[in-house]
């Protein structure tokens, strides 16, 4: 309704010259950083030649299994920005007390507790379990593929491009400073004038695109390709999680796109959805937001608690307890995360007999949760454990995952929850779930799966001192927040007044510093591992006496994954080849059908950066002009009909002999 | 080896000696997509639901809604699918020149719609209901907008189409997409009929 208050011009939009922030010293050297270090990458894989292979291997890549690579890399990446952003925020909390205003003013300081909490969910957590489902589901279910390779590579694309509009907000104009949900009204044109929650919209919705796509494909990929006699509950856990996962993925984020949509009328039309005035409701988007954001924690944890199952029954050796009560309590949580949304708000008002519902279901989720836990322990119980990496995050895990659970219990009793609302206690609890579940998860299955990756395994010592200083560090870090919370103090503030709370603060910071340490030790651990790699080499392709199928390929699998299509007769098919005295074909094979790679991905999604670069600045030419490219270009591809290829039989069997030479060496 | 090259499957097969053909997934693939699409269209009724009396002192439905207008709208719509329906048994019986012919008709009703449509909003707008004056008429533009939004780009994919059927024929890839956006089109329908319901028909009580 007010008009934005920076002019704008025909060519350029609200661009101009000021968008760059030259009076941030911290932003300028940053960006300084960037430039150098990007032009040292750009400026290395020109002298090394490298363009043409990075084009062909991967950017075009329609492997899945490259595919979940560079997911992870992103995700990895986006990581040392996001926790970048936190060492800022504890730092300025350690220091602005007693009339000091630490370094950041607020302004600064809303747009990083945003940008912290956009990038940790959309950009790191998502790409990471993404990027875990992509790479394993079809090795794990004897496919050589996903359903759709072209629509994987564009997903992925997309949700790069996302990363890059909010990176391109740290040094072209401001992100939101509105918290991670972008509440209206302050979200809304009268409250936030400028363009941050414009790249907040529009880096969301087009990353939105991409994971709503790859959530059809992954759910495509394990109902259509599993391999011959693998039943629904004969699938590995992971893959049921994933399904889960994308089941979610796929009934939860149209509504995100549909709120996000409709808030974007509101600042760029003038509509009254979510306004104070001519009759909208802010409690509409609210209600709307969460309806996507709880189901979304679940799309995170429960690809982790596939990793844990997966870690448990590897490293106990032994089949996992439960497995049917597994699978059920994962299928009855996917149900109940659509049943509590409006715990996120109890203080809205909805009165006794909303909350009590709301804050009952919420409850219930412990159980199938308390069950899960209950079957990790079980497996572990009289199992031969062998304390690798992997299960070492996994034990972590569960002690930590149980203290947040409880804290979340504890915040589902809306009374209890009246006093905690919007308290730092809520941002301990979610810390603690999503770092000690989700987080932890992810680096128990990068250590399990990195052998079968890269066919090397990971560096053990310089593991277990990133998981060691990752756990402590946790605990410092988050518990002086949990007291913080009880004592009372509210999330988001840049500055204090009470100088006896400081000492929490600089014992948080303090915490943050051994994740830093956590971060760099793992950083450390893949380099090290790499200058090791030969004699940290897994031949066998099965370097943990592995239960799934993707155990049975090289490692790494070759493009086709498995030279002939598997057939299961139990569940752990793997584990029962080995049992049964499976032998590895070694002639006959045939040529595999397979897809091709292609530009359409990397292409689409580049016009899409620039279509949300221009919609975001008002240069609605250029918006105009790079939507219409977009159709167009995404209409010249369906008349490319071409799209698959085969690799001879003598390529297959060249690699299963060198395979077979491979383990003949090991041995 | 070859002995049980194409053999049934025991106990001791590990492996496929042939190649594996799962079965396409494309139309699973996207009727998931479409019911996402259900989604964006159930939030869009939600908000209607909620907003949709909001009027901010300004017009209501009843006030603004031509019934004889959307009668004749829906008329359009719900023919281009009995179209698009005669289109694909062509498709069946393998006649091209049948289909496109059906097809082309389908086409023409979605565009009849959308120019009725564009017609109603242009007469809205120029009577003041514009989508900024109330949260009801913000939530009712969203709503069939986005409705007509669908058709229109459900228009470019149609004419895509019969492109491509004129060029290739009614290859498997072609008929593989003829039922895909013969979902899409169907699905509009059942949207509209929601929308004729819920807004028009309920909105003029």
């Amino acid at each position: 309704m007010t008009p934005s208050p920076v002019e704008e011009s025909v060519l350029f939009g609200r661009l101009s010259l000021n968008a760059l922030p030259l009076h941030e010293p911290i932003l300028v050297v940053t960006f300084a950083a960037v430039v150098l270090g990007g032009v040292a990458v750009l400026g290395a894989l020109t002298y090394f030649r490298l363009w043409g292979y990075l084009w062909r291997e991967w950017l075009t890549s329609i492997d899945h299994k490259k595919i979940g690579i560079m997911y992870v890399i992103l995700g990895l990446v986006m990581l040392l920005r996001g926790f970048a952003d936190a060492l800022m925020m504890r730092l300025q909390q350690a220091m602005a007390f007693g009339g000091s205003e630490g370094y950041l003013p607020p302004h600064h300081y809303d747009q990083i507790f945003t940008a912290h909490g956009v990038i940790m969910i959309f950009f790191v957590a998502m790409p990471l379990v993404t990027g875990f489902m992509n790479y394993l589901v079809p090795l794990q279910i004897g496919a050589r593929d996903v359903a759709f390779p072209f629509l994987n590579n564009f997903s992925f694309w997309m949700t790069a491009s996302g990363a890059a509009l909010v990176m391109a907000s740290l040094f072209v104009g401001e992100f939101a400073a509105t918290g991670w949900l972008a509440y209206p009204p302050l979200s809304g044109i009268a409250y936030s004038p400028g363009v941050g929650v414009d790249y907040y919209i529009w880096a969301l919705q087009i990353a939105g695109v991409g994971t709503l796509l790859s959530g059809v494909n992954l759910i495509v990929t394990i109902v259509k390709m599993r391999a011959p006699g693998m039943s629904m509950m004969r699938m590995p856990v992971f893959t049921w999680t994933a399904l889960c996962s994308n089941v979610l993925i796929v009934a939860s984020f149209p509504v995100l796109t549909a709120a996000l949509a409709l808030l974007s009328l509101d600042r760029y039309v003038g509509t009254a959805f979510f306004t104070n005035d001519f009759g909208g409701s802010a409690m509409m988007y609210v209600n709307l937001i969460w309806i996507w954001g709880h189901p979304e924690v679940y799309i995170l944890i429960l690809p982790a608690f596939g990793i844990f199952s997966e870690v448990v029954a590897t490293f106990c050796g032994k089949r996992l307890f439960g497995y049917a009560s597994m699978v059920y309590a994962t299928v009855v949580i996917t149900i109940l995360s659509y049943l509590v949304w409006l715990h996120h708000f109890f203080t809205m008002g909805s009165g006794a007999s909303v909350n009590s519902f709301f804050g009952i279901t919420t409850m219930i989720i412990s159980i199938p949760t308390g069950a899960k836990i209950f079957n990790w322990l079980f497996t572990m119980y009289r199992g031969r454990i062998k304390f690798e990496l992997p299960m070492l995050w996994t034990v972590s895990f569960m002690v930590t995952f149980v203290i947040g659970g409880m804290t979340g219990v504890l915040l589902a009793v809306p009374p209890a929850d009246f006093v905690l609302h919007n308290s730092l206690f809520l941002i301990a609890h979610f810390h603690n779930v999503i770092i000690g579940g989700v987080l932890f998860g992810l680096f128990a299955g990068i250590a399990y799966w990195f052998p079968k990756v890269t066919g090397f395994r990971l560096d053990p010592f310089w593991g277990k001192v990133s998981f060691w200083s990752w756990t402590i560090g946790f605990y410092m870090a988050f518990m002086p927040v949990y007291v913080l919370g009880l004592m009372g103090v509210t999330r988001r503030m840049s500055k204090f007044d009470d100088p006896s709370l400081q000492i929490w603060f600089v014992i948080a910071a303090l915490g943050a510093v051994l994740i830093a340490v956590g971060i760099g030790s793992f950083l450390l651990q893949i380099v090290v591992s790499f200058i090791k790699r030969e004699t940290l080499k897994d031949v066998t392709g099965d370097p943990w006496n592995g239960r799934t199928l993707e155990w049975s390929t090289s490692s790494p699998p070759p493009d086709y994954n498995f030279a002939f299509t598997p057939v299961v007769h139990d569940l752990d098919a793997w584990h029962d080849m080995k049992k049964r005295g499976y032998v590895r074909p070694a002639g006959g094979f045939l040529p595999i059908h397979m897809p091709k790679n292609t530009w359409a991905g990397i292409v689409l999604a580049g016009i899409s950066t620039v279509c949300g670069f221009a919609l975001i600045w008002h240069i609605w030419w250029l918006a105009g002009a790079s939507f219409l490219a977009l159709v167009v270009t995404a209409i010249t591809h369906t008349f490319n009909y071409d799209r698959d290829f085969h690799i001879p039989a003598a390529t297959v069997t060249e690699t299963e002999a060198e395979r077979s030479r491979y383990l003949a060496a090991g041995v | 080896m070859s002995a049980h090259a194409s053999a049934a499957i025991d106990d001791k097969t590990f492996y496929l000696r042939e190649e594996h053909h799962p079965e396409n997934g494309t139309l699973l693939g996207f009727w998931t997509y479409l019911m996402s699409d259900c989604l964006i269209f159930a939030v869009l009724f939600a908000c209607y639901g909620v907003l949709g009396r909001n009027y901010a002192a300004g017009p209501s439905g009843a006030d603004l809604f031509d019934l004889k207008l959307v009668a004749i709208n829906t008329a359009f719509l719900l023919l281009s699918s009995i179209t698009y329906g005669l289109a694909m048994l062509e498709m069946e019986k393998n006649r091209k020149g049948t289909t496109l012919f059906w097809l082309g008709v389908t086409g023409v009703f979605g565009a009849c719609f959308l120019g009725l449509e564009l017609y109603e909003f242009w007469h809205l707008i120029h009577e003041g209901a514009t989508p900024q004056r109330s949260a009801f008429l913000s939530s009712f533009f969203a709503l069939v907008g986005t409705h007509g939004l669908h058709v229109f780009f459900g228009c470019v994919w149609l004419i895509t189409l019969m492109v491509q059927v004129g060029q290739r024929g009614l290859i498997l890839e072609n008929r593989r997409r003829l039922m895909c956006l013969s979902m899409f089109w169907h699905f509009l329908d059942v949207v509209w009929i929601g929308v004729f319901t819920f807004v028009y028909l309920m909105g003029t009580l």
